[in-house]
This record gives C-alpha cells, structure tokens and sequence, in this order.
C-alpha cells in the first residue's frame, strides 16, 4: 500500500497569520483532509480547517446531568431506604440537606468528563504520530506553524500538492513518511 | 531594585509582559528555568529548609498516631484546637489559585496567564496541607474512609445531613477539579518540554505525560472548550467550597458561629489569604528567577488592589457580626463579642482587627500597591490575620460554653504548633520541587499575549 509510504505533505510557516491564510487557501481548492499545527490556540484556524463538530459541550452536559442524578439518588436511598436515622422527628427525605452534595458531584462528573472527553475525542493519548518523524515539527511546540495536506485525501498527489503548497511561501516543506 | 514606572502617574498601568519578547524568548526563558538552569546553592538551601519541617510534621504525627489526639491542647469544651483552625486556613489559601485560573480566565483578564499556573500548584498543594487535619483530627484517623459512601460489611453509610459530611465532598471535588484543571493546562507545556529537551529519560517523561499533544487545530478547538467548561464549572465549585466549610460552623447553634454572613464573609476571607499567598511566593520567584518581564508591576499592583476589596469585604463581615451580637437580643450572642474584646483571648482579636483591618489600608497608595518589598511584608501580615481570624472564631467561640461550669481554656501544645509548622515545610517543599520540575509559568498561554500572536484579516 502506498499508505505505508508517505502520510501527507507538510509546510511550514512563521507566523500566525500566514498559516490561517494557508489554510483557507487549502480549503477553497477542494482539499477536505488535511490539518494545521500550532504552539498555541488560535480561534480562526478551527473554522478554517473545517472543524465545526465540536462533541465536548454535549459530553460534560450528559455527564453533569448523570452526576447531579445519581447524587441525589445516592443520598435518597441511603438515607430513606438503606440506612434511615431518625434526627429530631425530621423527614426521612429532608432534600434541602441533599442540595450541596448533589451539586458536588454534579461538578466532579462534569469535570472529569471534560478532561476525560477532550482526551477521547482528541484521540490523545497517542504517544506515536507519523507528523512527529519530520524533525522540524519539534517547533510547532515553540514558534512554529504547520499545515498538513493528507495522503488519503481524494484530490491529494504528490507532485501538484507539493506545488500547490510551494505557492503559498512556506518556510520548508517536508514529505511526511507514513 | 529598580522600578520602571517610578513618579508616572497612577493612570499608567505596566504591561503585561515587557516589550520585546516573542514566541521564541517566551519559550526559552520559561523553559529553561526547569531544563537548562543549574540548581543553586539558596534552592538547596530552601528546600531542604522546608523538607526538614516535613520531617516534623511527619514526627508530630506519628506521634500522634501512637498516643492519640491528647497530644494536643484539644478537650471539652474547645473540643476544635489548631487542626480546624489550620484546615480552615490552608484551604482558604488554595481559594485564591482557582480564582485566577478559572474567574479571571472567564471575565477575560489575560493579565492572569503569567500567574495561573503557580497559582493553580499553590492551591493543590495548600488542598493537600488542608485535607491532612480533619484526618488527622478525627481521632481514629484510620477510619477515614467511613465518611465516603463505600459499601461495607457493617451496612452502614455517612449521615448527609451532616455539614461535616458536604465537606467531605466538597473538599475532594475540589482537590479533583483542581488536579484536572491544572493538568489539561499543563499538557501543551509538556509537549513544549518534550520537544525542547536534550535528555533521553526527560523526553520520555514528558512525552508520557504529554500524552503526544502535537498542537492540532482541532485538537486545540476541543481543549479549549474543555478548559473554558472546566472554568465554568469550578467557578461556582470554588465558591461552594468554603461556603460549605463556613456551614461547619454556621449549621451549629454556638454563639459567635450560628450567623448567616459566614458564607459571603468566609469566601472573601478565603481570597483575601489566598492573593497574598500568591504575593508572597510570586515576589522572590520573580526576583530569583528574573521573572520580571513575565511578573510585571501590573501584577502585583492587581493583586493589591483585590486584597484591597476582599479586605474590605471581611471588614464589613467583622462589622455585621458584632451588630448582630448586639441586635439578636440574645445574651449569649453578646456575650461573644463582650468576650472577644475584654475576655482572655482578646490579644488575638485586637491584633487581628490590627492585621486584617487597619495595616492593609496602606494599599490605597500606590507605593504599597507596586514595591515588592512592601507588598511581601503586608501578605505576611495579611496571612497572620487570617489565621488569627480562624483562631478566633474556632477557639474563643468555644471556650466559653452556655454553662459557666462548662468554661475552660485552650493552649496550643508542642505538637499542635510541630503540626502547623510542618505542613508549611511541606506547602513549600512542594513549590520548591514544582519550580524545578515543571514550566512555573504557563509557556502557551504567555504566547497568545504577544502581539505577534493576533491574526490579521485582509
């Protein structure tokens, strides 16, 4: 497979602007896979690379509804099925008491489905990743941008995208081996 | 040491990095604290200070755990010495770190990117110094585990009608929140670490734990969503936490602790600590670590002046809880405050009116507000306060019982004050290792501060 050959072609650029500008370009000549890279977020650059199915919000809402259910459930039967006290003639299922622990875990679930979600969706942990073979792409953690057009992309050939990228002025372009 | 805006009129504001800096200067001076920089004798000297008071605290509680909480000055009626007093204390501090990491991150002052990140370690590690004394105080501190809903041979379960037991929750999703917060803020960093490191061992560290961030567009979209949500949510958690630490006391029905102000005045109080913890270490860290262009006047000046405001807050706090002493009508209620000016504890409550109320006026002046010299003395001033402050309303609320013949006394013993200091040992142990180990200043977030940063539109 050709696959294991090549993962797609890289450019380089040095600033923020530039690579934005990268991107759209890419995106009007038809390429639908491909991907950008830099050292810090940028709001402009999650549009202009087609990103708009953002799953986070939905999972921590999912969640924090899960969380502020069985909170409350969990008190509700502890204290009226499994272990009923009777303090001062006060109504087993005294809900005002089970507000604050209900909201508690309301926010520990939540919490840890964004992180949790966020890592999953982002496919992350992954310790290995074909961009990490071209050596300059250490600097897309310092002060470096990259856009990367794919293998498997259907417009994508070596030769034209190569020279759709050259037009753009990057700083380098590199062949990412697969 | 020299100031830069010295005699410039008080509308001119520093900025939040000095000029000059790009993404590579950023990057390299940060990273270069924990990967490059020898380690200097005052670092050694310093930590091995601090890991000296935790082998103290460690003693003092083995003690403890061999002869039982009568080591301490506790008994009826002052059954809550120096562990709620410091519980209370430590986690107040930690209030601070979650304010400027997730509030100021959703009101939009950028001026919190140089700060969040040692301030979000702070909280963690004054959590962890916190949650050791309600432990350590139970008595049976191997039994701790009883207060969480584990199902168990004895069927029994934790009463959630109790205030003590919200704040077991309260307290560990605040830990967990905190840990997660600061870790997701910390992974584009790592990556940075990884990347910029010559050491084989180092790089597979931080690789790991950068769990192979490469900087993708969309990864960063769905990072920062989650950061903002973790910011939204652990807003209203911060606020929760020591509105259900101030239910410990307001639940009760002792004089001087039943009131309905404690909640809004205990928050205040926990900002008001916590902004003057961030002061005391972000004062030397910068000058030791020449953190001046990242650390600016501008920060110490905000910081000033919302210890100003949270200070102001306490006061009007200190201010309804006597009025209401002498409004409720109820003899006991004012016999509080009759106690707390004239009875055997009144020293302690004089000079924290004196430390929490009169000394930080200073910062109305400028002066105060932006010389690091000053501003160190007054957090100090400001963190003996706060502590005295907690120190009054755990123990000279108690030691007067509604029954005369129920009066006693406390006095701190050895181990109560070995306890204390230690886990100061152990609070700044902790910051010793996290400057040298991981970036103290968040690298990614300093960038987007840079002009060079902004995307222009054509």
């Amino acid at each position: 497979m050709k696959r294991d050959i090549l993962y797609g072609v890289m450019a380089e650029f040095k600033t923020p602007t530039e690579l934005v500008e990268a991107a759209r370009a890419t995106e009007h000549a038809g390429y639908k896979k491909f991907d950008a890279y830099s050292p810090f977020p940028i709001e402009e650059l999650s549009d202009a690379v087609g990103f708009h199915k953002n799953g986070v919000p939905l999972v921590v809402l999912i969640a924090g509804i899960i969380g502020c259910l069985s909170g409350y459930a969990l008190q509700y039967w502890i204290s009226v099925i499994a272990y009923p006290i009777n303090v001062g003639g006060r109504p087993m299922h005294s809900w005002p008491s089970f507000v604050v622990v209900t909201f508690e875990v309301t926010i520990l679930f939540a919490g840890v489905s964004a992180v949790l979600g966020m890592l999953a969706l982002n496919g992350l942990p992954m310790p290995y990743h074909p961009v990490f073979n071209v050596p300059r792409f250490a600097l897309a953690s310092k002060d470096r941008f990259f856009l990367i057009i794919f293998y498997s992309d259907p417009k994508f050939d070596l030769a034209s995208t190569t020279k759709f990228l050259q037009a753009m002025g990057p700083r380098s372009i590199s062949e990412v081996p697969g | 040491m020299s100031e830069p805006n010295k005699g410039e009129s008080g509308l001119v504001q520093a900025p939040v990095i000095e000029p000059g800096h790009t993404f590579a200067t950023v990057t390299d001076q940060i990273s270069s604290i924990v990967l490059t920089r020898p380690v200097s004798n005052g670092w050694v000297f310093g930590f091995g200070l601090s890991f000296l008071l935790t082998m103290g605290m460690l003693y003092s509680i083995g003690y403890l755990f061999i002869k039982g909480v009568g080591i301490w000055g506790v008994n009826i009626p002052v059954g809550w010495g120096f562990a709620i007093v410091n519980f209370v204390w430590w986690i107040g501090i930690g209030h601070a770190g979650t304010l400027i990491s997730a509030i100021l991150l959703l009101l939009r002052q950028s001026w919190r990117n140089s700060i969040n990140r040692f301030a979000e370690a702070m909280t963690l590690f004054a959590v962890s110094c916190a949650g050791l004394f309600p432990i350590l105080h139970l008595g049976r501190p191997w039994l701790a585990y009883w207060l969480f809903p584990i199902p168990n041979t004895m069927q029994y379960w934790p009463q959630f009608r109790s205030p003590l037991v919200w704040d077991v929750f309260a307290v560990s999703t605040y830990a967990t929140i905190s840990a997660l917060f600061w870790f997701i803020g910390l992974i584009p960093d790592l990556a940075t670490l990884r990347d910029r490191t010559d050491n084989r061992g180092l790089k597979i560290v931080y690789g790991m734990l950068a769990m192979g961030w490469r900087g993708s567009a969309r990864h960063w979209a769905r990072y920062e969503t989650a950061y903002l949500l973790l910011a939204g949510l652990a807003t209203p958690l911060v606020l929760s936490v020591h509105t259900v630490v101030s239910f410990d006391f307001a639940v009760g029905i002792v004089p001087g602790w039943h009131t309905t102000i404690f909640p809004p005045y205990f928050v205040a109080g926990a900002i008001y600590s916590g902004f003057a913890m961030v002061l005391m270490l972000a004062i030397p860290i910068r000058k030791f670590y020449g953190l001046e262009d990242f650390i600016t006047e501008r920060h110490l000046e905000n910081s000033a002046m919302v210890m100003l405001a949270t200070g102001l807050i306490v006061g009007y706090g200190y201010v309804i809880e006597a009025f209401m002493n002498w409004y409720a009508g109820d003899p006991n209620e004012g016999f509080v405050l009759w106690n707390r000016l004239h009875g055997p504890y009144a020293l302690s409550y004089y000079a924290l009116l004196f430390c929490n109320l009169v000394l930080p006026q200073v910062l109305w002046i400028r002066k105060f507000r932006v010389k690091p010299f000053w501003l160190f003395l007054i957090s100090l001033d400001i963190l003996v306060g706060m502590w005295l402050e907690r120190f009054v309303i755990v123990v000279v609320s108690l030691h007067r019982d509604f029954l005369t013949s129920s009066w006693g006394m406390y006095y701190p013993t050895r181990w109560d004050w070995m306890t204390y200091i230690g886990t100061i040992g152990l609070f700044l142990s902790l910051m010793f290792l996290f400057v040298r180990i991981l970036p103290m200043i968040s690298i990614f977030e300093m960038r987007t501060l840079l002009p060079e940063a902004e995307v222009k539109s054509e």
